[in-house]
């Protein structure tokens, strides 16, 4: 990026020189615009307006602060550039579906990097398989339900290791990086490492059904079947909390990407929020008839897609807890999965279908349309790739679906290339920057605000320290009066004596200015008239 | 006498002074110095005379009080007093009428003018002097006098200082203060900016110019071409290169050199030492040698160092076998061998400092050896600094994702659609909450009741509820009343069946019309499936016609206009879109029954599914709100001025007076959202993290929450805004002296305020 932002100013320097030698203007002259709606996209908080009275320090304070801001702003749209690959999607020809189109033939369209990528892995054996991508998209974990457990590297189709846990396996995840995942077991909770090497048996958390990781906070977040959200900080390996929810098995869950709070659905209908620092659900939502069967939150936090056993499928804004849309599909979806650019795939028993702009506009047929060879169990986009990986009863499958997966990686955060080194130092570097369980809330940014609460709190406290409010202004209380003189209209005929004395002082002022104003100005009417009068001797010479 | 009157003029002098300053009244003050001078005889007899109207009145006045006070009859006695005999008899024949009278200046100058010796000019100044009336204020004190000049003195040096006001606030309001002031660039400059003002003049010049100019060269400016520049700027990449190469070398072999000087130091044998110490001596003598040959001036220096050792040495008395160390080992000498060896060799020791021979140089070689270690020392510094080079920057980094643009609310009809809905619904919502709770409550049940009795009297229920639709609110079209019973009638033959469904399922009468309206949304849901559907499904249990596919929004805008508890529901069963997939699920129809054989009965069935799940989360969200409603309180004692006992209550009115109403609770979040229940409780554990007062200048929360808002971090920045964000306050360029600032930098300051006010204008009138 340096680099860029010294060749840009070299440019600017030499058109200028350039101009100056050859004698002609600079059509462009000043730095290159930067288009107002990229610009928009990089707002990070609303204007301020200054103080009207004169504050020197608060003032400049609030310049430079928005300065700064609409510089970093400026500059964010402009480097926006560097950021060049863009998403496609698939498009039929006239009056063809793109739902049509088979894997196949995409297969055979693409080039052969892309075409690898579409492979099916026979597993017949042990059973339905849960999948989980890691964080930067190059590594694949595939549980099945009959402990069977692989993790592969699944562009170079390498495979890691392999092992048969010998027990049922009721969900996978990776943990912060592709050197550890956590298995959800008959009864407890392990950790392997990529080598299949079991770390740990967490025995304080059982009967887990479905697990979340919170990548910026390392925390494994465990809904089990006796009803208990558990969190396991796995940077120093202690559960944070463990809550009670009181609603039965959990056996649907994810996560919001934006704030790190945990959906869980339910059979009766509702989906609940969850953070680590309340035991009672941040909200409850009533979603569905029947039993909430799954549930994804896209990647800006702003839309919540669920499925219920009423056939339906919905589309909230988790923001107001408001519903969007509302779609009825013939046979329900099982599973749910976004993709990061807001694809949704839904699988109806054998079928994976995906859809596009579920939450803008209605929706009547799924963009992409798949017949796996099982029931689907798990489902999961690939970060940074257009790749779906299907876990069913057969094994798991990869699909190819343009226009899912983000083109542009941030190589500081998630980066499918990294080399071991680097991603030793980006571990350091998370673990440095891990957001303490604390500070997960509903609103990301509340960490920012200012806590009336406990300001006036503490007024109340100091209130009742002192037996008095020292801001509060006294309250005029008259006097009694002998000798039937604090009759009830007398006291109010005092009281309106001193009513408003406040404003009559400053009134008073200004009257008082005024007079005197008018005087002044009366007085220098008079002077300049008198002198006007006044003859000198040498007037008489005039003519 | 003398003395005194010095004083008292300077004490005029000053106060002259003081009164220029002032500038009161100059012309007199000038006129009387003037008369001072020329008659520094007369001085004090006129100060005196001045003085003395005063004393007069005075006099007078206290006579008059005594005749006055005589009248009375009590005579007071006059005390006798002694006086001098110089004040009534005065040598020069002038004496004043009564006691302590004074000379009056015209009794002086009587005499004056009848004596011819006095010249024609003093005799006029004299008269113009009699003239003057002016007294001559007395000289002030010597403490006002003080605190005049302090005072002045103060005004001058406030002035003096003021000047720097400005650069001190604009020092004090500076985002980056640069020390020291005046830095110059380094690097080469152009000739041009050296040597100003010079142009071609000879014609070999002009026409190389000419030349130049058409090839488009650099003539003026830079000599250097822009890029020339560049590269003089920037060191090329080989010689960085081999730059770096030399510096890893030598930070290489410090760190061996460093390494093995720290494992000989480690060594205890003294044998080893020194056999060390002569391997260098001989080494250092071969050295001299050769250094005489080759650099003589050298070998001379350290010839010089060798004699001021010796001459040290023999000066001290340190190996001479005389100190505490050696007097010990000189009483053990009889019987060990080993003091002995060890004074012998202190004793050889100072035989060989202070030979004249350059043989022995043991100093020398430690002298040598601190030498050698300097030398590491003063490998450039650079060798140690780290590498510079950019540092890793987040080229892609992104804020806020980025959100569809298609989601504008132009982008869907139904989106644009949703909001005014909404509004009607809100504005239901606000004339429900006028009304009591009770009212709402019963006229909830009355309604329900009327339906329940429509629905015995055997009526099409379909029918009933447009009634009630009608009830609610008239400014329905007729068309759109129409169109809904149209499909009610088609729907009618479904309806029936379900009746018994309901009479079956209905055990809470509280939800009974709720149930009976989603069943009819039901419909609606299907029809709009048929509708959307082109093709339908083979689940679909009937087909009817195509109804006109804009009445489903007439219909649920209508259904939307509901009182609150049964809105719930209807966000249940808002119309549903239908998706149609071009698979159909093989293992679906075998695990969810087929949906060919999904009767009426079936169909009913899922439609009432959910319904204890409605009533059940309706109870939880109203236990909620009541668990967070402030509770009355009721004061009333029973028997307290009225007959109590078991049986009796207290009077409705004594209720009502002893009842404290508790203020009403803040709104819920989940007021207007009927089918969420959002916690009211704080999240305590931000708050230890938050901040709990407001800092210094700001005045309001969002002042200060927005200037945090933004952040600073490379995360989310690119580099040059994380530079210029978190630039530092001051920045001192090393090893450079900061003198403090002088007087020319206010003048240039001035200058260049000076400079930019007048240039202001100019730029505007350009543009």
């Amino acid at each position: 990026m340096n680099c860029t932002e010294t060749n840009y100013s070299t440019q600017s320097y030499l058109s200028c020189f350039l101009c100056i030698y050859i004698g002609k203007t600079d059509p462009f002259p000043g730095p290159a615009p930067v288009p107002v709606d990229r610009v928009q996209k990089f707002k990070r908080k609303d204007k301020i307006e200054k103080p009207h009275f004169k504050q020197y320090k608060l003032n400049d304070l609030i310049v430079h602060s928005e300065e700064a801001s609409e510089l970093a702003q400026k500059q964010a749209a402009r480097f926006d550039l560097l950021l060049p690959e863009d998403a496609g999607f698939l498009e039929g020809d006239e009056g063809e579906d793109t739902c049509t189109v088979s894997q196949q033939d995409i297969a055979e369209a693409v080039d052969i990097t892309s075409a690898t990528k579409y492979f099916n892995l026979k597993l017949p054996q042990f059973g339905p398989y849960r999948v989980d991508y890691s964080k930067n998209g190059r590594h694949l974990l595939l549980g099945g339900r009959r402990g069977h457990v692989a993790c592969i590297d699944w562009q170079s189709k390498q495979l890691m290791c392999e092992i048969n846990v010998m027990e049922s396996v009721n969900d996978v995840k990776w943990l912060h990086s592709e050197a550890m995942y956590a298995v959800a077991q008959k009864k407890w909770l392990y950790i392997y490492d990529s080598n299949g090497i079991e770390l740990h048996c967490i025995r304080k958390f059982n009967d887990v059904l479905r697990m979340q990781f919170l990548p910026y906070h390392f925390l494994l977040a465990t809904a089990s079947a006796t009803g208990f959200l558990q969190y396991l900080d796995v940077s120093v390996g202690k559960e944070v909390t463990a809550i009670c929810t009181k609603t039965g098995r959990l056996d649907v869950m994810c996560q919001n990407p934006h704030n790190a709070i945990i959906h869980l659905g339910h059979p009766n209908g509702t989906v609940t929020l969850w953070s680590p620092n309340q035991k009672e659900a941040l909200v409850k939502m009533l979603c569905h008839q029947g039993g909430v069967r799954s549930v994804a939150v896209d990647k800006t936090g702003t839309y919540m897609v669920t499925s219920g056993m009423d056939k339906k499928m919905k589309v909230y804004d988790v923001r107001s807890f408001r519903p969007l849309k509302s779609y009825f599909l013939p046979a329900g979806a099982s599973c749910l999965s976004l993709s990061q650019r807001g694809l949704l795939s839904a699988a109806t028993a054998d079928i994976v279908q995906v859809y596009r702009d579920v939450w803008s506009t209605p929706v009547t047929k799924p963009y992409m349309a798949h017949r796996a060879q099982g029931a689907v169990w798990g489902l999961h986009f690939c970060p940074f790739e257009d790749v779906l990986g299907v876990g069913h009863g057969q094994g798991f499958s990869s699909m190819l679906i343009p226009g899912a997966g983000e083109p542009n990686f941030d190589g500081l955060d998630a980066n499918p290339f990294r080399s071991t080194k680097q991603r030793q130092e980006w571990e350091v570097k998370a673990l440095l920057e891990k957001v303490q369980p604390e500070l997960i809330s509903l609103d990301p940014t509340e960490l920012g605000y200012v806590d009336r609460a406990t300001l006036e709190q503490r007024h109340q406290d100091r209130v009742q320290a002192l037996g008095f409010d020292p801001l509060a202004k006294e309250k005029f209380v008259p006097k009694f009066k002998k000798k039937g003189r604090s009759t009830a209209g007398a006291v109010e005929r005092r009281k309106k004596k001193v009513a408003h004395e406040d404003q009559r002082d400053v009134i008073r002022k200004t009257v008082e200015e005024k007079v005197k104003m008018e005087q002044a100005k009366k007085a220098m009417e008079k002077k300049t008239a008198a002198r006007a009068d006044q003859k000198s001797a040498l007037d008489r010479f005039k003519k | 006498m003398a003395k005194v009157s010095n004083k008292k003029r300077s004490g005029r002098r000053k106060r002259s002074a003081a009164e220029q300053k002032k500038q009161e009244a100059p012309e007199e003050e000038q006129e009387v110095s003037e008369e001072e001078q020329e008659l520094p005889g007369a001085d004090e007899e006129v100060t005196s005379e001045e003085e003395e109207e005063d004393g007069q009145d005075e006099r007078r006045h206290q006579k008059l009080l005594e005749a006055i006070s005589a009248l009375g009859g009590k005579r007071k006695k006059t005390l006798g007093e002694r006086s001098e005999a110089a004040t009534q008899m005065s040598e020069f024949t002038v004496n004043s009428k009564g006691e302590g009278d004074r000379i009056d200046l015209s009794e002086l100058i009587d005499t004056a003018q009848k004596t011819p010796a006095v010249p024609n000019k003093t005799r006029k100044q004299l008269k113009s002097l009699k003239k003057l009336k002016k007294t001559i204020e007395c000289p002030l004190s010597k403490q006002e006098s003080e605190r005049i000049q302090r005072d002045l003195a103060f005004q001058k040096a406030a002035s003096e200082v003021s000047r720097w006001n400005s650069i001190v606030v604009q020092n004090q309001r500076a985002e980056q203060l640069r020390f020291p002031l005046d830095r110059e660039r380094s690097g080469p400059k152009p000739m041009e900016r050296v040597v100003t003002g010079w142009k071609a003049q000879t014609p070999l010049e002009k026409e190389i110019f000419a030349l130049l100019s058409a090839n488009m060269q650099p003539i003026h400016d830079p000599v250097l071409t822009p890029e020339e520049e560049l590269s003089l700027k920037a060191m090329s990449l080989e010689d960085a290169k081999i730059r770096r190469a030399e510096l890893q070398k030598a930070r290489a072999l410090q760190s061996y050199y460093e390494a093995k000087a720290r494992r000989e130091r480690k060594i205890k044998s003294k044998k080893y030492h020194r056999v060390q110490n002569k391997a260098k001596r001989k080494e250092f003598l071969k050295r001299f040698d050769d250094m005489a040959k080759t650099d003589p001036a050298a070998a001379l220096e350290e010839l010089n160092k060798m004699e001021l050792v010796r001459m040290q040495e023999r000066m001290s008395l340190k190996h001479q076998n005389s100190g505490k160390w050696a007097k010990s080992k000189a009483v053990m000498a009889k019987y060990d061998e080993g003091a002995r060896k060890a004074m012998q060799q202190q004793l050889e020791v100072n035989k060989d400092l202070t030979q004249k021979l350059v043989t022995s140089l043991n100093q020398d070689e430690e002298e040598e050896e601190e030498q050698q270690e300097e030398e590491a020392e003063l490998l450039p510094e650079c060798v140690n600094d780290a590498e510079k080079g950019g540092e890793p920057s987040n080229p892609w980094m992104r804020g806020k994702l980025s959100e569809d643009p298609a989601e504008g609310p132009a982008a869907d009809p139904e989106g644009a659609a949703a909001p005014q809905a909404r509004a009607a619904v809100e504005e239901e919502e606000e004339e429900e909450e006028e009304e009591g709770e009770e009212e709402k409550l019963l006229r909830e049940f009355d309604r329900r009741r009327k339906q329940r009795q429509s629905e015995e009297a055997e009526t099409p229920a379909v029918i009933s509820l447009v009634d009630d639709d009608e009830d609610d609110d008239d400014d329905e079209g007729d068309g759109e009343e129409e169109k809904l019973s149209e499909f009610t009638n088609i729907f009618r033959g479904i309806v029936e069946s379900r009746q018994e469904a309901a009479s079956i399922t209905d055990d809470s009468a509280q939800l009974e019309g709720s149930l009976q309206r989603i069943r009819t949304l039901q419909d609606v849901e299907l029809l709009a499936e048929d509708v959307s559907a082109a093709e339908p499904p083979p689940a679909e249990p009937q087909q009817p016609p195509d109804g006109p596919p804009a009445a489903a929004p007439p219909a649920e805008g209508k259904s939307r206009k509901r009182k609150k508890g049964i809105e719930l529901k209807e966000v249940l069963t808002k119309e549903a879109k239908v998706i149609r997939v071009p698979l159909a699920p093989t293992v679906a129809g075998d695990a969810e029954g087929g949906e060919e054989t999904l009767d009426q009965r079936g169909l009913i069935k899922e439609a009432f599914a959910g319904d204890d799940v409605v009533s059940d989360f309706l109870k939880d969200k109203r236990r909620q709100e009541d668990a967070g409603k402030p509770k009355h309180v009721d004061l009333t004692l029973p028997g307290w001025g009225e007959w109590g006992g078991t049986g009796l209550k207290p009077s409705r009115r004594k209720r009502k007076r002893f009842r404290i109403r508790a203020a009403p609770a803040p709104p819920r979040k989940d007021e207007r959202l009927p089918a969420v229940i959002i916690s009211e409780k704080r999240n305590s554990s931000l708050t230890l993290h938050q901040v709990n007062s407001l800092p210094f200048p700001f005045q309001t929360h969002t002042q200060f929450e927005s200037t945090v808002r933004a952040p600073v971090g490379r995360t989310w920045n690119t580099e040059r805004t994380v530079k210029t964000m978190t630039k530092p306050r001051v920045v001192t360029q090393l090893g450079a002296i900061i003198p403090p600032m002088d007087r020319e930098q206010l003048m240039k300051q001035e200058q260049s305020k000076a400079g930019a006010g007048t240039a202001k204008p100019q730029r505007h009138t350009k543009a």
